[in-house]
């Protein structure tokens, strides 16, 4: 019987593998380095570590960033786009902003270049009225000409189609039987929602990765049925939740932030699990420090987000606030003689000073390992030998030791604390910014070098606690077996609640219902329940932000009871006064979107299956000089995994694993919960 | 005062930024005019106690807040002087622009805070709101003479003694204003702001005591001093010229110069604006705290990682003449004093380009045109469609220019040309890049747009336009071309026509099915146009930014040999 679940999340430099024998209730983790440019070879080399039989494997999901990186590094396919007379260059033209505040330098160019950007006579108003009714040879000649120029995909972006997608739709139909391959999007399809450029940009970088990425997703299905798989290939979408690979071949834009979505449902789930409803996930990796917040265990989605200037992409996704400091972020003293870390970072390669690969500035890394906190003879992930602790000692010296007048230990200690608190301030900006009390949260730091930083948060931030997941190197990998599947979708209403057509609206609801169970049923996957909700944006008329309004909908299979104006506003106005404290008296109510969710809830595995065997040792395995604050201590090492459920470890300590290192520091211990996390907070009095 | 060490300084510059950014957040997100909300036309920071100089302020803000918010608060600290009762829990406000610079649309809040007893620094908000008043809707009034034709006048009065607000100062507000309700909005958003400041402030004295964040704001001060002495260093002495000049001023049709001579010697630096046109009848005066301000704005563009502090500043002086259109006087008009800061910017470019051009951008297009349509429906209900369009940066040493960027003296976006269809009964006919329009040179300047606007309202409407750069064309740097003129034209029975003050222009009356067009201009051009590539000609011809034959005009006709 086929009962092997695998996740899979390919990151920059390494592959991770998470496997799951349900039946047996046993869980195994590979790590192995990321192949370039083609991840697939990696991404089975991983998976056939540790899986023999292919026919064993019920489910393969994946975490990718080889959408993310087709955007940043602009190798998505020649694109083509269709659109409205007058409007080619909306796409770069943007929202008329600019890279950066200060200096006015820097230019754009838009992924489809002009010459590929053709207009064809159509106009729909904002009513939806059709103005000018879509000239089909006109885009028929239009379609002629982007094949002739090499177009391998193409976008159809009309005005206001959101409205009326008449004109589009007749487009569309055309192009499909026309075009030369299946590569065709429309805005309509993608993003019915009102705002020309948001739509447009989702639109043409859906269109630009449609090749490419649903050509990686070919190749890795096609090879893992030639090695026996026979279950189904999912992949995870940027809101948290998987889609079937058909879908994502349909709409990769949808993977932007696959993999880091993934961490972040791992985490909500780790932590329920051991009893925490609230926290704040960082993970550190080589560059950045990812935090992101997750109340009463549902994660924070934001609307949409830019991957590089100008390249907008508007979905619900998992809301992850970025800084740069990492790992191998560069510490530098500027002329003002202020200690600054990153933006600039020497990443995984060169990487920090102590991987003697040739950096020779400072980083973050380089302070830990001066001070101790990083076994220097066991290097994570396996391929050095030894960090250099002498060549870090130096270029602390010369780079932030000598200019600022400190030694050695006192500057190392400095980079850490500058660090420290550029990412107390990320977690300060999620939490306390947005009205959340950090008292009430726990940090769970995941990434290779998160649980180095762990207690630092806790003194900074005033977080209770940390919670260190059992493997925080692969919590992606295995956010992908955890994650439920779900369709979101988005239709402009654009009315006045008093002016709102109740059987129109419902209709909508229906649509979007019969789409969402529709590809819930194609899915092979069993789903414990299905979860519909229904969401609009709304604000008062003459206002620009909107609120997000949750609607209570009675719903029968796919029929939806229709939700009266009246109840529209009662819902209005107890979110509008959550949020701002107080109603506008005589303010007009204005719908501006419906958003529907359908959520497939796959059955979660229990996580017990990661506890610690029975018969562990809590028996320390070497002792460290670790320096913490002013002083160097005698610190003891464990072997992480080794620890039974139960210990209590109290710092100043050490706790090893091949991919983390987990500090705990003076005054702080750490206590291992049924499920192998490790607990640190403060030491019982 | 105690020494600061380097590393709690780090940490406290950290700490006293997220406060100014969270102060801007909290207004932006609770404002109810789009003007604040969306365009960020909105800024707050920390000033010192008795000087006012800007100690901190928020990343997000308008970059000509940067600047000038100090001038508000030096202008409550000389009042509250005069008044001599200030106390913990007071709050002035004010929006006289002759006073605290910029125009009378930005409402200025100013909150002394104190610690353990003893007034430490002051906090301070401001916002534009969307209407004070005045004769035009919106207060863009192009052809007002003095400001009381623009807006309420309000200078800095008591607005809360004591944490109790007087509720009269409200009251005639709110009478003076078409839209109180957007306005009480902003009020309560700008208090919740200082609010959250205070409350902020409160927390960090306690976690590191009153001491060290005064010896912290001392130190940033040196910090901002030394990195700005340091970059001033690196530089060659000498002294550069140049000069621009304003179409006109909306009521006579004379153009108004701009000039700047620039010295910079060792570590300091002069910015001399003298010789630049005497105060002007219309509203492109602006007053002598925003011209110092706009100063500031220049400078933080050429040395963009400076931090928003005022010791930058101290080893620059900045001379703007007694009585010229730079130091209007009360009750001269500067509602339009975008227009007069973005050229003095311009001016700072092309002087400092002569002395390392690899500093600088070349001008960018140079106007916001602000452009409102207006009417009635069938109902009876007015509508007004007010927004500002963008245009090209200039080239740098780097690249080409960005096309369709925002004004160097903001960030705001553009509101898409759905939501404007969606509430006005408009349609644009062209949403596009204006080819033709950046200046040549081995890095051209961004292109500026065409926007073409049709009326659908069968009552018709009627269109302003404040605009400028319609004479006198944004300027390249180091041998770069000039960027394409502002072009302003609207449709009537007889065909398109053009307003004689180029650039501005109210009143036009336009029917169902009649359209305005604006076509604005590009970035001047960076380096002289025989160092660009054939290659990139050739591309710039192939995707129809530059004409054919216009390219052989500019670049000769080598470039046909390249490839696109």
């Amino acid at each position: 019987m086929s009962s092997l679940m695998i996740g899979v999340d390919v990151g920059g430099t390494f592959t991770d593998i998470f496997v799951l024998n349900e039946a047996a209730g046993t869980a195994r983790v590979a790590k192995v380095p990321t192949t370039r440019p083609d991840q697939s070879a990696g991404f089975l080399d991983g998976i056939k570590q540790e899986v023999s039989d292919f026919s064993q494997i019920s489910v393969v999901v994946h975490g990718t960033t080889a959408g993310t990186n087709a955007l940043l590094e602009r190798k998505g396919a020649k694109t083509g786009v269709i659109c409205t007379q007058g409007l080619r260059d909306v796409l770069e033209m943007r929202r008329r902003d600019r890279p950066r505040t200060w200096g006015l330098r820097g230019n754009f160019e838009p992924v489809v270049d002009r010459r590929n950007r053709l207009e064809v006579p159509e106009r729909t108003l904002a009513d939806g009225t059709v103005r000018t009714p879509v000239d089909l040879e006109a885009v028929r000649s239009a379609a002629q000409v982007l094949q002739t120029n090499g177009c391998e995909s193409v976008a159809i972006l009309f005005a206001n189609s959101y409205a009326n997608t008449a004109n589009e739709e007749a487009a569309v139909a055309l192009l499909r039987e026309i075009w030369h391959n299946q590569h065709v999007s429309a805005s309509s399809e993608i993003l019915p929602e009102i705002r020309e450029f948001e739509r447009f940009s989702t639109t043409a970088l859906n269109a630009y990765l449609q090749p490419e990425v649903s050509g990686y997703f070919a190749r890795l299905e096609n090879a893992l049925k030639a090695d026996g798989f026979e279950g189904e290939f999912m992949i995870v979408q940027s809101n948290g939740g998987v889609m079937a690979v058909d879908t994502a071949c349909r709409l990769p834009v949808r993977t932007a932030l696959s993999g880091p979505a993934a961490g972040v449902i791992a985490a909500a789930y780790i932590a329920q699990s051991a009893g925490f409803e609230n926290v704040i996930t960082g993970d550190m990796g080589g560059t950045s420090f990812d935090v992101s917040l997750i109340s009463q265990g549902r994660s924070m989605l934001s609307p949409q987000t830019s991957i590089d200037f100008g390249m907008v992409v508007r979905n619900p996704m998992i809301e992850i606030t970025t800084i740069g400091a990492g790992g191998g972020s560069i510490a530098w003293v500027d002329k003002g003689g202020l200690l600054n870390i990153g933006p600039q970072s020497a990443g995984s390669n060169p990487g920090p000073v102590a991987y003697g690969l040739g950096n020779t500035r400072p980083t973050v890394t380089d302070a830990n390992v001066f001070l101790g906190r990083i076994d220097p003879d066991n290097p994570i992930g396996g391929e050095l030998e030894r960090l250099d602790i002498e060549a870090a000692g130096r270029a602390i010296d010369e780079h932030v030791g000598n200019p600022l007048g400190l030694t050695t230990v006192d500057a190392a200690e400095a980079i850490l604390k500058v660090a420290n608190s550029r990412m107390a301030g990320a977690i300060r900006l999620v939490s306390i910014e947005r009205g959340f009390d950090p008292k009430n949260f726990a940090f769970m730091p995941f990434g290779g070098g998160g649980a180095l930083h762990a207690g630092a948060m806790l003194a900074e931030v005033g977080i209770a606690r940390a919670i260190v997941p059992r493997y925080p190197g692969v919590t992606s990998a295995m956010g992908c077996v955890i994650a439920d599947m779900r369709q979101d979708f988005v239709q402009t209403i654009n009315s006045s609640v008093d002016m709102l057509d109740e059987a129109a609206l419902a209709a909508f609801m229906c649509a979007h219902i019969d789409q969402g169970l529709a590809l819930l049923d194609a899915a092979r996957t069993n789903f414990e329940a299905r979860d519909l909700s229904f969401e609009l944006d709304m604000a008062y008329v003459g206002q620009t932000h909107t609120v997000s309004v949750p609607l209570t909908v009675k719903t029968d299979g796919s029929t939806v009871t229709a939700v009266t104006r009246a109840e529209i506003e009662t819902a209005f106005d107890a979110t509008y006064k959550a949020t701002y404290g107080r109603l506008l008296q005589n303010g007009v109510r204005r719908i501006l979107n419906l958003r529907s969710a359908v959520t497939g809830k796959r059955p979660k595995f229990d996580l017990s299956t990661l506890a610690p065997p029975e018969g562990g040792r809590a028996e320390k395995v070497g002792m460290r000089k670790v320096h913490f604050g002013d002083t160097w201590y005698d610190t003891a090492i464990y072997d992480r995994l080794a620890l039974p459920s139960g210990t209590k470890i109290v710092g100043p300590a050490i706790l090893t694993q091949p991919d983390t290192t987990v500090l705990i520091e003076p005054h702080l211990q750490g206590r291992v919960d049924r499920f192998g996390n490790t607990i640190i907070e403060p030491q019982e009095e | 005062m105690s020494e600061i060490d380097p590393i709690t300084l780090s940490v406290l510059a950290g700490r006293m930024e997220q406060i100014a950014d969270e102060m801007d957040a909290t207004l932006f997100r609770a404002a109810f005019n789009p003007i604040i909300a969306e365009a960020h036309d909105a800024s707050h920071g920390l000033y010192h106690a008795v000087s006012g100089d800007t100690l901190v302020q928020g990343k997000s803000g308008l970059p000509i807040f940067v600047g000038v918010m100090s001038f508000a608060v030096k202008a409550v600290i000389e009042k509250a002087a005069k008044d001599g009762d200030l106390q913990d829990g007071d709050i002035y406000i004010f929006n006289d622009a002759h006073i605290g610079g910029t125009h009378l649309s930005d409402m200025r809040l100013v909150r002394p805070y104190y610690h353990a007893g003893k007034l430490f620094c002051y906090l301070a908000s401001v916002g534009h709101w969307h209407d004070v008043g005045g004769a035009v809707p919106g207060n863009y009034n192009p052809a007002a003479t003095d400001v009381f034709q623009e807006a309420i006048n309000l200078p800095p009065v008591k607005f809360a003694r004591a944490g109790k607000v007087n509720q009269d100062i409200i009251d005639i507000l709110m009478r003076n204003t078409r839209l109180p309700q957007s306005a009480m909005g902003d009020l309560n958003g700008q208090l919740g702001a200082l609010d959250l400041g205070v409350k902020r402030m409160d927390e960090l004295l306690d976690e590191y005591g009153g001491e060290t964040i005064t010896a912290a704001l001392e130190a940033l001060g040196h910090r901002a001093e030394a990195l700005m002495r340091s970059e001033l260093t690196e530089l060659p002495d000498g002294r550069w010229e140049a000069e621009d000049y304003l179409d006109n001023d909306g009521i006579n049709d004379e153009p108004l110069k701009i000039k700047i001579a620039l010295e910079i010697k060792n570590d300091t630096m002069l910015l001399d604006f003298t010789g630049s046109a005497p105060q002007c009848a219309g509203p492109v005066n602006i007053a002598l705290p925003t011209a110092v301000a706009t100063a500031y704005v220049a400078i933080k563009h050429i040395f963009p990682t400076l931090p928003a502090n005022a010791g930058v500043m101290r080893p620059i002086e900045v001379v703007v003449p007694e009585d010229s259109l730079l130091a209007a006087k009360f009750p001269a008009p500067t509602g339009g004093y975008t227009e007069t800061i973005l050229r003095m910017i311009d001016v700072v470019f092309s002087a400092f380009s002569q002395a390392a051009p690899e500093r600088v951008v070349a001008n960018a297009y140079g106007t916001i045109n602000a452009l409102s349509i207006a009417g009635k429906r069938k109902n009876g209900q007015p509508w007004v469609m007010f927004s500002f369009y963008g245009g090209g940066h200039g080239g740098s040493i780097e690249t080409d220019g960005l096309n369709h960027g925002n004004a160097p003296i903001s960030t705001a976006t553009i509101p898409p040309m759905e939501i404007l269809e969606a509430a006005y009964p408009v349609m644009f006919r062209t949403w596009a890049l204006r080819p033709d329009s950046a200046g040549a040179g081995a890095h051209r300047g961004g292109l500026g747009a065409i926007y073409e606007i049709e009326v659908l309202e069968e009552n018709g409407a009627e269109a302003f336009l404040f605009g400028e750069r319609g004479s006198f064309a944004p300027k390249g740097i180091a041998g770069g071309g000039d960027a394409a003129l502002n072009v302003f034209q609207y449709e009537q029975d007889d065909g398109w026509h053009s307003p004689p003050l180029t650039s501005k222009m109210r009143g036009i009356n336009l029917k169902a099915g009649q359209a305005v067009r604006l076509q604005t201009p590009g970035g001047g051009g960076y380096g002289k146009a025989d160092e660009r590539s054939h290659a990139a000609i050739a591309r710039d011809v192939a995707r129809g930014l530059v004409g054919d034959v216009e390219a052989d005009a500019v670049y000769g006709t080598n470039w046909r040999e390249g490839t696109a």
